[in-house]
C-alpha cells in the first residue's frame, strides 16, 4: 500500500475527474449535499441524480467486496451520530453546499462563496474537535 | 446518456473517496485535530481534486454546451450571506464531531456499520427539516 497522502493524492484526482465528468457530461456542479438533499426535499428528484447516487453507493461496495473494505472508525455512541448527522444535513441545505460543492467545485472555480463556506467548516470542525477531544475527552 | 453521464461520475466520486481514505472517520477527524495526531492527507485529496476540476472549469469557457447539451451553470449570483456562514458552521460541528460529510456518508454506507447507517439517516432527517429552517432565516433577515 502506498503511503496515506498519495493514496490520498490518486483518490483526489478521481474525485476531480467525477466532478470534471458531471460538469463537462451533464453541465451540472457535483455537490452531494445537494444531490442528496433536493431527493429528500423534494425539490429535485431526477433520474439523473438518482443514478449519480447509485453509482455514488455502488462503486465503492463493489471495491470493497472485491478488495475488502477499509476501517471507517465510525463511532459507536448513538447519540454522536445522530447529533452529528442532523448538524450535517441540516448545515449542508442551508449552506447549500459541502466539501464537494463549495470545496472541490467553488474553489477550483475561484468562488468566493465556495472559499468563505470552506473556511468557516474546516474552523468549525478544527473548534469541534478540539474542544470535544482534546479538551472534554469526550469523543 | 445523462443517466449514464451521472452513473459514471458518481461511481467515480465514490471511488475516488474510497481510495483516498475519506472515508475513514478517523482521517478526516485527524485533518481536523489540530492539536492531536495531525494528518494533512485531505489537504492532498482536496488539492488533488481541484486539479481535474479547475481545468473542467477552463474548459466551459471554450466548450458552448456540456456534452449532453446542458448549459453550465452560471457564475453564482447568491452573495456570502448569513445563511453561507451559518449553514457552514454548522455542517463542520457535525463533521467534525463524527468525521463523515454527505459524498463519503453514502460511499461508506455498505461498510460502515450500524453506525454510518445512524449517520445517514440522521442527515437524511436533518436535510427534510432543513427548508423550514431556510425560511426561517430568510424571514429573520429585515429587508435592506
Amino acid at each position: 500500500m502506498q503511503p496515506d497522502w498519495i493514496m490520498g493524492l490518486i483518490g483526489g484526482l478521481v474525485i476531480g475527474l467525477a466532478g470534471a465528468v458531471y460538469l463537462l457530461g451533464n453541465g451540472r456542479i457535483m455537490g452531494a449535499s445537494g444531490i442528496i438533499g433536493g431527493i429528500v426535499d423534494g425539490s429535485g428528484r431526477s433520474a439523473e441524480r438518482l443514478t449519480f447516487l447509485a453509482g455514488l453507493f455502488g462503486a465503492p461496495a463493489l471495491l470493497a467486496l472485491f478488495v475488502g473494505a477499509p476501517d471507517t472508525h465510525v463511532t459507536s455512541d448513538i447519540a454522536v451520530l445522530v447529533v452529528a448527522g442532523l448538524l450535517v444535513g441540516i448545515g449542508t441545505r442551508i449552506a447549500n453546499g459541502c466539501t464537494s460543492g463549495h470545496g472541490v467545485c467553488g474553489i477550483s472555480r475561484l468562488s468566493l462563496r465556495g472559499i468563505v463556506a470552506t473556511v468557516f467548516y474546516i474552523l468549525a470542525g478544527g473548534l469541534t474537535i478540539t474542544i470535544f477531544r482534546q479538551i472534554l475527552g469526550v469523543i | 446518456m445523462k443517466n449514464l453521464v451521472s452513473l459514471i461520475a458518481g461511481s467515480l466520486f465514490g471511488v475516488g473517496l474510497f481510495l483516498s481514505g475519506m472515508t475513514d472517520t478517523a482521517k478526516v477527524q485527524g485533518w481536523l485535530d489540530v492539536f492531536g495526531a495531525w494528518d494533512p492527507t485531505l489537504a492532498f485529496v482536496m488539492g488533488g481534486a481541484m486539479i481535474p476540476m479547475a481545468i473542467a472549469w477552463q474548459l466551459t469557457r471554450v466548450v458552448p454546451r456540456s456534452a449532453t447539451g446542458a448549459h453550465f451553470p452560471p457564475a453564482p449570483i447568491a452573495e456570502v450571506d448569513r445563511k453561507l456562514v451559518i449553514g457552514s458552521v454548522l455542517f463542520g460541528m457535525g463533521w467534525g464531531l463524527a468525521g463523515l460529510c454527505p459524498g463519503p456518508a453514502i460511499a461508506s454506507l455498505s461498510y460502515g456499520g450500524l453506525g454510518g447507517l445512524v449517520f445517514g439517516l440522521a442527515m437524511i432527517a436533518g436535510m427534510w427539516v432543513a427548508p423550514g429552517l431556510r425560511a426561517r432565516l430568510d424571514r429573520a433577515v429585515p429587508a435592506e
